[in-house]
């Protein structure tokens, strides 16, 4: 009886959520978080915040190469590991480690992304030296039991038959497909129901091996913890691991597919749509100018166009918004929306046509001066638990922005101009979209024999 | 500060906790002239605060025939005020960087800000304006009906969990109006009118109906000035009568039912048993009934994961729940999925099998200071966010719990015993007042498993 109805929370597709690496957090000026660079005597890296206000510690971390890096063929490889990393280590089965997790509270927990290999971990503070050590064996030691594989994929394997007729994962699923043909951002993260089985055990030990190392490894810790406990705990919890990963290269991509429409028939009520096109790489110089562009088409608040255009004043839908999408190896922008199949031709229109006019005409200088003041104001949203700033703290090393990014970021947002914005409204809105439609929309079909 | 309560220390002598209860911040708890309770939770951490406004009311009170009308008002609720016309409220959220929310569910109706501050004020003061000065006109009424309804085709009709879940409620109760879906039947949200939502607005959003929750960085004397100068002005402007609902009559038949859908690729069981809820259950009956789930179904080690998955092999999941913040009931549920290959029925047989042994045997001491450790622990994480906790004390405090009994909660926990964990067992897994819902590709396969 308490499910809860937020009523205008924008549900970002579940895929399309799992897709963007890199949410939009940024800083404004005068936070109360100092961030520490700390460096262990092994070399290893951490940037630290110091929260003794409660008794619970913080460590986030990535490996850089994720699901980039699963073999040809066993697409997957990443997901599973990351599944089968908290299942049993060096001399602990799988029950055995769970039930000294359990013991003392801690969580533990890893996850593959496109680019990354993430791993989370909270302790209490009486409970810390116990914590890394169980962290330590899960990256050094795991154990990869055939029956836990086997568990596990089970699991994985059933998730991916759900998803097959689930429209926002179709729909999400085929716009990657096709946006990203012949690059590995087009396979799948949890990989499909024909390359899970064909993933070995070896192919997990040699995942493992070549990806987790010290020289791609990103450590942020947050909590009730100094810079001397932190340094002991990098060189005993990762001082283990090789010194450098063996990544294969990744080619950097665009987006193709542009101006093409892709319908996919599911006996569903509604219509649900992935729109996207080529995005603005997370260090170029316009960045920021297209981030702003973003929030006013379809980001952020229930006063973007698209909110505005789409549901509050036609009521064609719930939930309608796009976001930038950054990745290593390429840039996108993505969004997404579900709406009554016999208006499906029409918010589709809709939305081409915000998009459109944006690129034509830029943002009013109105819309520019309100964006700026939401993105200076909101940082401090961000940064309100230790898990959120963990998190922050791992992607800003991921994305190469410096340690000194919080201060710079204020500074970056107010000098973007109103010509700044139009310019780059052009550069980002103008190429064309690639849209994935999935159910029984009336008026629109696929632009190509799908 | 202590880390460890009193209490702890007395119970500690018996067995050694792993985790120690943590207090937490002081809670303020007082009421205005008007009959508008306040609760305060310091959180100093970051320059930001969550400002919640809970109305006593929900789904549960709608009158039969208008089901839904508690969350269309929820919607509506953003339409503006005489004062504040239009969207000047979330407006004003967006300039400052704030988010903002709203959520509906059996016995409460709920809207949030999260913004600097420095912002608190204000957004009390357009708060109090929203408690009775809503506008609402047939213009901004129809396309909202719209939304709500694609809103009704996301969440439920998309998917077939959902609308078995609806099913398994409303075979659940079989008086009392959580039954109804909160969202509502589809029929009858088609039907609601501006006159539905205005008249059900007069009767129950009145400052004598309402908590305001504030976490963050504040001080309760100043929240309690601004509040005085903001909510303490609003005319209470309806009596509240007590909330009275159709109770259920003693349930003598087990119910099942069974959703078949040929997007299902993956069938399972869930069984609901009704339950008490913490606001109705005897002392220590309700965290029994917590420690009882926990140790059936949350982890990788809980009773029913260890013998449907990892033992037998036959489930790919399994699990357990009581969900207890309800004015009326609560609720005990089981689950599972079976295997390819295995059935429906074999999952439920062996589901019962575990639960026979529990009420039987009880648990063991050593799962029972497990099950305690990481309940107690969860609130110690739990205060890493301030916004769960402003949603703990909010949904406590509209379902009829006191501040005391949120705050004194790790205490009840740490006091459960073992035999009460059986008797809850034996009490509550009554199959007569119970539903079983199976989730099937097609009634024909249903059959084949029974």
């Amino acid at each position: 009886m308490n499910m809860m109805v937020p009523a205008l929370s924008r549900c970002i597709l579940r895929g399309v959520a799992v897709a963007i690496v890199a949410l939009p957090l940024y800083a404004a000026p005068a936070l109360a978080t100092t961030i520490e660079r700390v460096v262990s005597p092994g070399g290893i890296e951490a940037w630290l915040v110091r929260e003794p206000a409660i008794p619970m510690i913080a460590v986030d971390f990535a490996f850089v190469g994720g699901a980039v890096q699963d073999p040809a063929g066993k697409a997957g490889t990443a997901n599973l590991v990351a599944s089968l990393l908290d299942e049993g280590a060096g001399d602990l089965d799988s029950k055995t480690f769970h039930a000294r997790l359990e013991r003392k509270a801690i969580e533990l927990g890893f996850q593959a992304e496109r680019d990354t290999l993430r791993g989370m971990l909270r302790t209490l503070t009486e409970n810390r030296d116990e914590a890394f050590e169980d962290l330590r064996l899960a990256v050094t030691a795991p154990r990869f039991d055939q029956t836990d594989v086997e568990i596990i994929r089970a699991q994985i394997l059933s998730t991916l038959r759900r998803a097959a007729t689930s429209p926002a994962d179709i729909a999400n699923l085929r716009w990657w497909q096709t946006a990203f043909a012949d690059h590995p951002y087009g396979r799948p993260v949890d990989g499909t129901l024909e390359s899970v089985p064909a993933i070995g055990v070896d192919d997990l030990k040699d995942y493992t091996r070549r990806v987790l190392a010290r020289a791609n490894l990103k450590v942020a810790v947050v909590g009730d913890i100094d810079a001397e406990a932190v340094k002991s705990m990098l060189d005993r919890v990762f001082g283990a691991l090789p010194a450098q990963p063996e990544l294969k290269p990744v080619a950097t991509v665009s987006p193709q597919g542009l101006g093409r429409r892709i319908v996919i028939k599911l006996d569903v009520p509604q219509a649900v749509m992935a729109f996207g096109g080529p995005g603005i790489a997370r260090k170029d110089p316009d960045f920021m100018a297209a981030y702003i562009v973003n929030h006013i088409l379809g980001g952020g608040t229930f006063s973007s166009r698209l909110f505005r255009e789409v549901r509050e004043k036609r009521g064609l839908a719930y939930s309608v918004s796009d976001s930038l999408v950054w990745l290593d190896h390429s840039a996108l922008f993505l969004g997404g929306t579900a709406t009554r199949a016999d208006r499906a031709g029409e918010t589709l229109e809709l939305i081409d046509k915000e998009i459109r006019r944006l690129a034509e005409n830029g943002p009013t200088a109105d819309e520019l001066a309100k964006a700026k003041a939401y993105l200076n104001g909101a940082f401090a949203l961000n940064l309100d638990t230790s898990s959120k700033i963990a998190a922050l703290l791992v992607q800003l090393q991921c994305d190469g922005l410096g340690i000194d990014y919080f201060a710079r970021r204020p500074e970056m947002i107010n000098t973007v101009t109103l010509d700044d914005a139009r310019r780059v409204a052009k550069r980002l809105l103008d190429g064309g979209l690639l849209v994935t439609v999935v159910g029984r929309p009336e008026g629109l079909a696929s632009t190509s024999a799908d | 500060m202590s880390k460890i309560l009193p209490f702890v220390l007395a119970l500690a002598a018996a067995s050694a906790p792993a985790v120690s209860a943590w207090a937490g911040p002081d809670i303020a708890h007082f009421t205005l002239g008007n009959g508008l309770e306040v609760v305060v939770v310091p959180d100093h951490r970051a320059p930001v605060v969550t400002h919640m406004i809970w109305y006593k009311v929900g789904a549960a009170d709608e009158t039969p025939g208008k089901s839904g009308l508690a969350h269309f008002l929820e919607h509506l609720m953003f339409k503006g005020t005489a004062q504040n016309p239009g969207n000047g409220f979330s407006q004003q959220i967006a300039a400052i960087g704030g988010q903002e929310n709203a959520f509906t569910a059996s016995d409460y109706t709920g809207f949030f800000q999260r913004v600097p501050r420095e912002h608190l004020k204000e957004m009390m003061a357009f708060e109090a304006d929203r408690i009775t000065g809503l506008v609402l006109t047939n213009e901004v009424v129809r396309p909202e009906l719209n939304v709500v309804l694609e809103e009704q085709n996301m969440r439920v009709a998309n998917n077939p969990s959902t609308r078995l879940s609806e099913q398994m409620d409303a075979a659940l109760y079989l008086n009392h109006p959580y039954g109804r879906p909160t969202i509502g039947w589809r029929p009858e949200i088609e039907s609601l009118d501006r006159d539905d939502a205005l008249a059900f607005y007069r009767r129950f959003y009145t400052p004598n109906n309402a908590i305001v929750v504030i976490a963050g960085d504040v001080t309760p004397e100043e929240i309690r000035a601004d509040a005085e100068e903001t909510y303490g002005k609003i005319v209470p402007r309806a009596e509240i009568s007590p909330r009275r609902r159709p109770q259920e009559p003693p349930q003598e038949a087990p119910r099942t039912v069974t959703l078949a859908d040929s997007r299902v690729e993956q069938p399972s069981v869930n069984r609901y048993y009704l339950a008490p809820s913490r606001t109705t259950a005897k002392p220590g009956e309700s965290e029994a009934l917590e420690v009882l789930a926990h140790v059936l179904g949350t982890g990788a080690n809980s009773r029913l994961y260890r013998a449907l998955v990892v033992d037998q092999g036959m489930a790919l999941n399994a699990g357990a729940f009581y969900s207890g913040t309800a004015l009326d009931y609560g609720k005990l549920g089981v689950y599972g999925s079976p295997t390819p290959g295995k059935t429906l029925h074999d999952v439920e047989a062996a589901i019962d099998t575990v639960l026979a042994d529990v009420s039987e045997h009880g648990i063991t001491a050593d799962e029972l200071d497990l099950a305690k450790n990481r309940l107690i622990a969860d609130t110690v994480y739990a205060q890493d966010n301030q916004a769960t906790l402003a949603r703990w004390y909010g949904a406590a405090l509209a379902t009829g719990e006191t501040v005391d009994m949120v705050r004194d909660w790790p205490e009840a926990i740490r006091a459960v015993s073992a035999d009460a964990v059986r008797e809850a067992a034996r009490t509550w897994f009554n199959r007569r007042a119970s539903v079983t819902g199976y989730l099937v590709n097609s009634l024909k396969s249903e059959e084949k498993h029974s």
